[in-house]
C-alpha cells in the first residue's frame, strides 16, 4: 500500500531527540552518513549500530516505524546485495556452482553494503521523524544562510521544501484514491508488458497533476492572503538558539566520528571478520 | 439476484500503530433493483463498506456474495465484478483525464474490451442517461462546470452498464440546484433501468426524499437498517451518534408533543404537509362540533 | 467615505476569455456593478449558486483580486493601492473552501503562527496570539498535531485560528463548510459564532447552506455577477420562489411552512426556525 511509505513523515513525540535544535540533527545526520562510508569493519559497524540504536531509543520512535520506512528500498537493497555477492571477487571461495562464485569478500561486501544502505535510510528517517518539516527547513535555512550573499534564495527554497513535505502524504492518499477510482472503471495496473503498464499510468498521472496544480494554486492564494511576501521582514515563531543539550549532542557525535575514523583507519580488518 | 455481505470484518493496517477495526461483523442483502441509502458520519466505515462491494478492498474475514457467488473464491473474475458493480467515488470529477468528454466516458467500456464502436455507443447512452448535453461531447472535461464534470464522471461508470450503481456523496460541493438535478437524474435512472442504486450521503433530507431503505453505519457496525420511516423513528439514537433525522421529522415530533393528532413518521415535506393538513382539518371539525354542541346546549338552556 | 468595514461601489471584475491557443476571444464579467456595505461588527452572508460571482467578490475583500472597474474599500483603504496591500490583507483575513489547501504548516501551532510571522510580530507575542486563537476555536489541545490527522471541521477551525492570529477586524469566509460533513459544518459555524460574540469581529460568510445564514444581520443573494436580493434573512426567506429561481434553496422548515401556506393554512411568511413553525401551527390548532 502506498500509504505505508513513512519516509519524510514526522512522528510527534516528546523526546530528547525531538527537542534538539534542527541544525544539530541535520549536521549529526550528515556526520553519521559520512561515518558509514569511511570505514568498513565489523567493529565500525558495531559502533555505528550502537550510535544509531541509542538515537532511535532516545527518540521514542517505535522501531517498527523505522523498519517500515525501509520497505521502499527493498528492491534496491536486494539488487545491491546480489551484485556485490556475485561480482566481488577475492578472498576464500565459499561456494562455487556453474558460473557463480561466492567469495568471502563478496559475502562481506554484500552484507556491509546492505547494512550501510539500511543505516543510511534509517539514519535520515530518524531525522525527519523527530524534526517537524518546518523545523527542518528552518534548520536548513539557517545553515545555508551564508549562501544568501551569493544570491541564492535560501528562504524560498526552504519554504518550498517544507510545503513539499507537507503535501507528500496528501498527494499519496490522492494517488491511492485515483487508482481505486480508475480500477472501479476497469483499469488494470498489474498485467501487461512494460509499455502497456506505462500507458496504464496516464489515467493516474493526469488527474494527479491536475490536482497538484489546483492545490498549488489554492495554497499560493492562501499564503498571499496571510501576508506572505518572502523572507524579508519575517519573524520566527520558533527561532533557533543552541542550548546545552545541543552542544552535548555535538560533542557526542564528534567523539563518535573520531572513534569510527580511528577504527576504520587503524584496526586491521582481518582481526574482526566474523 | 442480489448483492450481500456476510459477517464482514475489515481491519485496517493490522499490526501497526494505525490499526483500526473499520468494519465489524457487517451483514446485509440488497436485492436487485432496490434504492438504498447508506448514512453515517465521517469515519463510520461507510466508504470502506462500499469498496467491499466491488472488491476494491478485501475483507479480513467474511464473505461478499454477488449473484449467489462468493467474490473471494479463487478464480472469481474481479474485473467483471467491477463492471457490474459500478462505484462512483466522492468528487469523481477529479479522475477525469482524457482530452474530451466522450473519450473519457469510453475509458470504462474500453477496459471491458469492447470495440471502439460499442464503446462510443455505450458512452453516448450513458451521457444521455445523466442528461449531459450532446454539444459538449467533444469539449475538454476540464473546461466544464462542477456539476457537468460530475455528470461526465458518473457517465464514465454508467457506460460500463453496471447492474448496481454505488454513489459516494454524489452531491458534495454542489449548489442546491445542482444537487437536486443530480439526485433527480439518479432517481430517473433507477426507475428507467431497474438498476440497484446505493447512495451514500450525509444529508438526511436527501436520503429521506429518494431511497426506499436506509442502512445506518456507526463505528464500523451496522446500527440500523429499514425503511426511512423505521430508521428515523430512532431519531434520538441517531443524534447520539452525531446524526439526525430530517428537520420535518422533528417538526412532527414537536407538534405531536403539543397535542397535534399527527403521526411523527413523516420524513419528507409532502408527507409532513399532508399530515399537518389532516390534523388541522380534524381539529377544525372538532371545533365546529364543539361549537354546535355548545350552541345546542345554549338552546336547551333557553328553552 | 463611510465607516463601513467593507464598502464597494459599482465593483466590476472582468476577465479575458481565451480559446485553446490562448488568444483572447472576448471578456466575461464575474462581478458586474456590485454595491455593498458591511458595517463594522456586523454579520453578513452572501448567497449564490456556483458560478454566481460570490467567490470572486469575496476575493476582492482580501485584495487577491483587484477590481477592473469601480472601487473596493476595506477598512477605508482602497484595495487598488499597492501600498495598502498588506494592510488590507491584515485587516480582512480570509478562510477558503478546501481545508487541505490552505494549511501551510505541518504542525497545527506552526500553521497558526504563519500569519503573524509574515507580519513581523515578535516571537513572544506570536506564541501568545497562537495560544489565544487556538483556544477561541477550541483547537488548543491539538496544537502539536499534524494537520493531516485532523477532521475536515477541525482543519477549518485551524484555518480560522490562523487568520485570527493576524488580529483582523474582519473575517471573510469563502464557503468554509462546502466540503464538510454536517458535524464539521456545525463545528465551524459554532466557532464563527463564538468569535463574533467574543472578539466582535465583522464576519462575511459566503455559502450556499441556508441554515448557516439564519443569524445574519443582512443577506445578499448573487446571480450572474449581480446582487439580486438584499435584506434580512426573514425577508429573503419569505421569497421562496425567487430563491428557487436563483438556484437557491431554503431550509426544510421554511419549505414546509411555504407548502402549508400554499394549501391555505394561515401562517406568516419567512419562517426560519422549527419552534416558529410549531408555534404558528399551535395557534391555529
Amino acid at each position: 500500500m502506498i500509504r505505508d511509505i513513512t519516509i519524510g513523515q514526522y512522528y510527534p513525540a516528546e523526546s530528547r531527540i525531538h527537542r534538539l535544535d534542527p541544525r544539530v540533527k541535520i549536521i549529526c545526520t550528515l556526520v553519521f552518513l559520512v561515518s558509514l562510508f569511511i570505514q568498513n569493519s565489523l567493529l565500525g559497524y558495531v559502533i555505528a549500530t550502537v550510535y544509531l540504536g541509542a538515537v532511535i531509543r532516545l527518540s521514542k520512535v517505535p522501531l517498527k516505524f523505522i523498519v517500515k520506512g525501509l520497505k521502499p528500498i527493498v528492491i534496491l537493497l536486494l539488487f545491491t546485495v546480489v551484485m556485490n555477492l556475485f561480482l566481488t571477487q577475492g578472498g576464500e571461495t565459499l561456494i562455487h556452482f556453474w558460473i557463480f562464485t561466492i567469495t568471502e569478500n563478496g559475502l562481506r561486501a554484500s552484507v556491509f553494503m546492505a547494512v550501510r544502505l539500511m543505516y543510511l535510510v534509517a539514519g535520515s528517517s530518524i531525522m525527519t521523524f523527530t524534526t517537524s518539516p518546518n523545523g527542518l527547513t528552518d534548520g536548513m535555512e539557517k545553515l545555508l544562510h551564508p549562501l544568501n550573499r551569493i544570491n541564492v534564495p535560501v528562504h524560498e527554497v526552504a519554504m518550498m521544501m517544507s510545503i513539499a513535505l507537507r503535501f507528500i502524504p496528501i498527494l499519496l492518499e490522492e494517488t491511492d484514491k485515483i487508482m481505486k477510482a480508475q480500477q472501479a472503471r476497469g483499469a488494470d495496473f498489474e498485467s501487461g508488458n512494460l509499455i502497456q503498464r506505462a500507458k496504464a499510468m496516464v489515467p493516474i498521472l493526469v488527474p494527479l497533476f491536475v490536482s497538484a496544480f489546483r492545490r498549488a494554486n489554492d495554497l499560493a492564494m492562501a499564503m498571499e492572503s496571510r501576508c506572505y511576501h518572502g523572507g524579508d521582514g519575517r519573524t520566527k515563531m520558533k527561532p533557533l538558539r543552541y542550548k546545552g543539550r545541543d552542544r552535548a549532542a555535538y560533542i557526542l557525535t564528534l567523539i563518535y566520528i573520531v572513534v569510527i575514523f580511528v577504527v576504520g583507519r587503524y584496526v586491521p580488518f582481518k582481526l574482526w571478520i566474523f | 439476484m442480489s448483492i450481500a455481505l456476510e459477517h464482514v470484518n475489515y481491519v485496517y493496517s493490522p499490526g501497526t500503530a494505525y490499526e483500526k477495526h473499520a468494519l465489524k461483523d457487517v451483514s446485509f442483502e440488497i436485492p436487485q433493483g432496490q434504492f438504498v441509502g447508506i448514512i453515517g458520519h465521517t469515519g463510520s466505515g461507510k466508504s470502506t463498506l462500499i469498496q467491499h462491494l466491488n472488491g476494491l478492498v478485501k475483507a479480513t474475514s467474511g464473505k461478499v456474495i454477488y449473484e449467489g457467488q462468493n467474490i473471494y473464491e479463487e478464480g472469481y473474475n474481479m474485473r467483471e465484478l467491477r463492471s457490474q458493480v459500478g462505484l462512483v467515488f466522492q468528487y469523481p470529477e477529479y479522475q477525469l483525464f482524457e482530452v474530451d468528454v466522450i473519450s473519457d466516458v469510453c475509458f470504462g467500456p474500453k477496459n471491458q474490451g469492447l470495440s471502439p464502436e460499442e464503446c462510443e455507443k455505450n458512452a453516448r447512452e450513458a451521457l444521455e442517461l445523466v442528461g449531459f448535453p450532446e454539444k459538449y461531447y467533444k469539449q475538454s472535461p476540464f473546461e466544464l462546470s462542477g456539476g457537468q464534470k460530475r455528470r461526465v464522471a458518473i457517465a464514465g461508470v454508467l457506460a460500463m452498464k453496471p447492474k448496481v450503481l454505488i454513489l459516494d456523496e454524489p452531491t458534495a460541493g454542489l449548489d442546491p440546484k445542482g444537487r437536486d438535478e443530480i439526485l433527480d437524474q439518479v432517481e430517473k435512472l433507477h426507475k428507467e433501468t431497474g438498476m440497484t442504486v446505493i447512495l451514500v450521503s450525509h444529508s438526511m433530507e436527501d436520503i429521506a426524499k429518494y431511497v426506499e431503505r436506509i442502512i445506518v453505519m456507526n463505528h464500523g457496525e451496522k446500527m440500523l437498517d429499514g425503511t426511512p420511516k423505521e430508521v428515523f423513528r430512532h431519531y434520538k439514537e441517531l443524534e447520539k451518534v452525531g446524526l439526525a433525522a430530517p428537520q420535518v421529522t422533528y417538526v412532527m415530533h414537536d407538534l405531536k408533543e403539543r397535542g397535534f393528532d399527527v403521526s411523527p413518521d413523516a420524513t419528507t415535506i409532502q408527507e409532513a404537509a399532508d399530515e399537518i393538513m389532516r390534523a388541522l382539518d380534524l381539529a377544525g371539525e372538532r371545533r365546529k362540533e364543539e361549537k354546535r354542541d355548545t350552541q345546542d346546549s345554549d338552546k336547551e338552556e333557553h328553552l | 467615505m463611510t465607516k463601513d468595514m467593507i464598502h464597494a461601489e459599482k465593483l466590476i471584475y472582468e476577465y479575458d476569455k481565451r480559446d485553446e491557443e490562448g488568444n483572447v476571444i472576448g471578456s466575461e464579467r464575474a462581478v458586474d456593478g456590485v454595491d455593498i456595505d458591511v458595517p463594522q461588527g456586523s454579520f453578513v452572508a452572501i448567497l449564490g449558486h456556483n458560478g454566481s460571482g460570490k467567490s470572486t467578490l469575496a476575493k476582492h475583500m482580501n485584495a487577491i483580486l483587484v477590481p477592473t472597474g469601480g472601487t473596493m474599500w476595506v477598512d477605508g483603504r482602497d484595495t487598488k493601492d499597492p501600498d495598502e496591500l498588506w494592510n488590507v490583507r491584515q485587516s480582512a483575513g480570509m478562510v477558503f473552501q478546501n481545508p487541505d489547501n490552505q494549511i501551510i504548516g505541518t504542525v497545527v501551532e506552526e500553521d497558526v503562527g504563519f500569519g503573524p510571522e509574515n507580519l513581523g510580530v515578535p516571537t513572544d507575542e506570536i506564541w501568545q496570539r497562537v495560544e489565544e486563537s487556538l483556544r477561541t476555536v477550541g483547537m488548543f489541545e491539538r496544537r502539536k498535531d499534524s494537520p493531516n490527522k485532523l477532521s475536515g471541521g477541525q482543519k477549518q477551525r485551524v484555518a480560522i485560528a490562523g487568520v485570527l492570529a493576524m488580529e483582523p477586524k474582519c473575517l471573510v469566509l469563502d464557503e468554509p463548510t462546502a466540503m464538510l460533513d454536517p458535524n464539521g459544518r456545525r463545528e465551524v459555524i459554532r466557532a464563527v459564532e463564538k468569535l463574533r460574540r467574543e472578539k466582535k469581529v465583522t464576519v462575511i460568510l459566503i455559502t450556499h447552506y441556508m441554515e448557516e445564514v439564519i443569524d445574519a444581520d443582512q443577506v445578499f443573494v448573487m446571480d450572474g455577477g449581480h446582487i439580486v436580493m438584499h435584506g434580512t434573512p426573514r425577508e429573503i426567506f419569505s421569497r421562496v420562489d425567487d430563491l428557487k429561481a436563483y438556484r437557491m434553496d431554503v431550509p426544510q422548515v421554511t419549505m414546509l411552512a411555504e407548502e402549508l401556506r400554499k394549501r391555505g393554512v394561515d401562517i406568516p411568511r419567512g419562517i426560519l426556525r422549527r419552534d416558529e413553525l410549531v408555534e404558528a401551527l399551535c395557534r391555529l390548532h
